[in-house]
């Protein structure tokens, strides 16, 4: 502590803006890091889930792969489709990537370790993860390409159907919690029984949806009709090249581990134990937890991806409007009569 | 200057700018997309009122799913933008007297001779942990109730409305029942032969293969 006192002599009024760039620097550069590792351990998994062994070439066991992956992205040329509108064509990336970062800003790792911890964090995070389609959209409309505007298309209804089950899905969470602040709701799912006090028991259909609308979300296998490679080829970023590709993929692979963490915090107890808290070591919070549950979900991710053939359009529509909206409308209206019973007994402890 | 003013100023100078180009941008995806960043600069003059709701709501609403669908129809309407300027002329004349009265009407309120707008009194500070979610929530189910259930009825009957316009059922359009295909087994559809194995060229066996 002393040192940051004379870190903040030395740098003065600016000190409040070093200081929350240094915050943001130590949530983005370990992202980035799970983000490159992501898709190792993607492509590790699906490999033996095939009986592949996967990359084993670069590295000890293949660990540096993903850095050459990256390095080679990063030497390759960016080539501008002709007839493109060069200004959308190179912010469409950074529309992608921008609403995955931002929404960091107000996850909680612990009860201390959060950036900004705002009261309305949860509608926070609906909204700006709503943006993220306008990567999408932009980058297809952009590349001047049939291939690529049939991708836009296709993002942009699947992810209007879907929002509005995830936007219900939390609407149970923040009725559980009676709040929005994701802190707060972590902390409404503490209890003397561990998991059993977790949300994902009232909640489960909600929790299922937000798991399913959150593979659909994300634009991840079986959902992904904007990339379809087997009838559009790559879809919305069929013309992007080089870093400007890397930067979609980033997104998509950052965009997973916030659904993940969400998941995690609004329904699988964020940074409680899953032992009862009587259990010394074990029993006590930590983030630890968090990232051992996050890794769970994500995992989970590249286990669909390698299981389930691709949706076709229509099923995706039926899905998202047909079962989830009316899933989610009712189990709201039971979870509401639920709580003005004593039958609910998920009252968080809160300290 | 204050690092607020700043920021107000910034949103403020942005909003406008946007705004103009909405209307003056040739192509119809670069206006809507002006029409984004108006909708999102917006949102932060709000969230400097210490609306956040609102703030965000405008965000998700707006941002996140109206412009989203307008976009989707923008991007794939043919629009001839010549045929659309034809006839600026005489429509000039109608626009402008519109245009005159609202900066009239907003003249009126902001010079504050008439409503007062200067002279009414900065909204209290608000105390810490006060949710303006949970207020607002108050008032439209408690003081405002009849009026918000009415437009949800009438949103509900746009809603049936829209659907009954432009739904049609054709004859020949041909879809699948989703329960007709889940009932469906394994046995329904595949059927296990067991035979003799055969080789390239041995006639008899195959013959007996297919006795």
């Amino acid at each position: 502590m002393e040192f940051l006192g004379t870190l903040e002599q030395f740098f003065g009024p600016t000190w409040p803006v070093v200081w929350t760039l240094a915050k943001i620097v130590a949530i983005v550069a370990p992202l980035m890091l799970a983000v490159a590792y992501l898709t190792l351990w993607e492509r590790k998994v699906i490999g033996w889930i095939q009986v592949r062994i996967g990359p084993n070439r670069v590295g000890p066991r293949g660990l540096l792969q993903p850095i050459a992956d990256g390095l080679k992205l990063l030497l390759k040329e960016i080539i501008v489709p002709s007839g493109a509108n060069k200004f959308l064509f190179v912010i469409a990336p950074v529309m992608a990537i921008m609403p995955a970062l931002a929404a960091w800003a107000v996850v909680p790792f612990s009860p201390q370790l959060v950036l900004s911890n705002i009261d309305a964090s949860l509608l926070y995070i609906l909204a700006i993860t709503s943006m993220g389609v306008y990567g999408v959209i932009i980058a297809g409309w952009a590349s001047n390409s049939k291939y690529a505007f049939l991708g836009a298309m296709r993002s942009a209804a699947q992810i209007v159907s879907y929002e509005i089950a995830m936007g219900f899905a939390l609407v149970g969470v923040l009725m559980a919690a009676q709040s929005l602040n994701l802190g707060d709701i972590v902390h409404a799912q503490r209890g003397d029984f561990g998991l059993l006090n977790w949300f994902f028991i009232p909640l489960f259909p909600l929790f299922l949806t937000y798991l399913i609308s959150g593979v659909a979300e994300t634009n991840r296998a079986p959902f992904d009709v904007a990339e379809g490679e087997s009838e559009i080829v790559a879809g919305f970023h069929v013309e992007y090249s080089g870093i400007a590709f890397a930067v979609f993929f980033l997104a998509e692979y950052a965009n997973m581990i916030l659904i993940s963490t969400l998941c995690a915090i609004m329904f699988l107890g964020g940074w409680l134990s899953p032992f009862p808290a009587a259990i010394p070591v074990l029993g006590a919070p930590s983030a630890w937890w968090l990232i051992l549950k996050l890794f769970l979900v994500v995992s989970s991710f590249l286990w669909f991806r390698a299981t389930f053939p691709r949706y076709r359009y229509d099923q995706i529509m039926r899905l998202g409007w047909k079962v989830f909206i009316p899933v989610t409308l009712v189990w709201i209206i039971v979870l509401g009569a639920w709580m003005q019973t004593p039958l609910w007994i998920w009252w968080g402890t809160f300290e | 200057m204050t690092f607020q003013t700043f920021i107000f100023y910034f949103f403020a100078g942005v909003l406008v700018a946007s705004a103009i180009c909405v209307i003056t941008a040739r192509n119809p995806v670069h206006a809507a997309l002006f029409l984004v960043l108006a909708f999102f600069t917006s949102a932060g003059i709000w969230i400097q009122l210490q609306a956040e709701f609102l703030a965000i709501a405008l965000v998700l609403v707006y941002v996140g799913a109206v412009m989203v669908l307008f976009l989707f129809v923008v991007m794939m309407l043919d629009i001839n933008i010549a045929r659309m300027r034809a006839g600026f002329w005489s429509y000039l004349p109608v626009g402008g007297a519109v245009a005159a009265l609202l900066v009239l009407e907003m003249g009126f309120i902001v010079t504050g001779n008439y409503f007062g707008a200067e002279g009414a009194p900065a909204p209290d500070a608000l105390p810490p942990g006060y949710s303006n979610t949970k207020e607002l929530g108050r008032l439209l189910y408690t003081e405002y109730v009849y009026p918000f259930e009415i437009a949800a009825v009438i949103l509900l009957v746009a809603i049936v409305a829209a659907i009954a316009l432009t739904l049609r059922r054709r004859k020949t359009t041909r879809g699948m029942d989703v329960g007709e295909q889940v009932k469906v087994r394994r046995e329904d559809r595949v059927r296990i032969v067991s035979m003799q194995p055969v080789r390239a060229g041995d006639e008899d066996a195959q013959k007996r293969g297919e006795a």
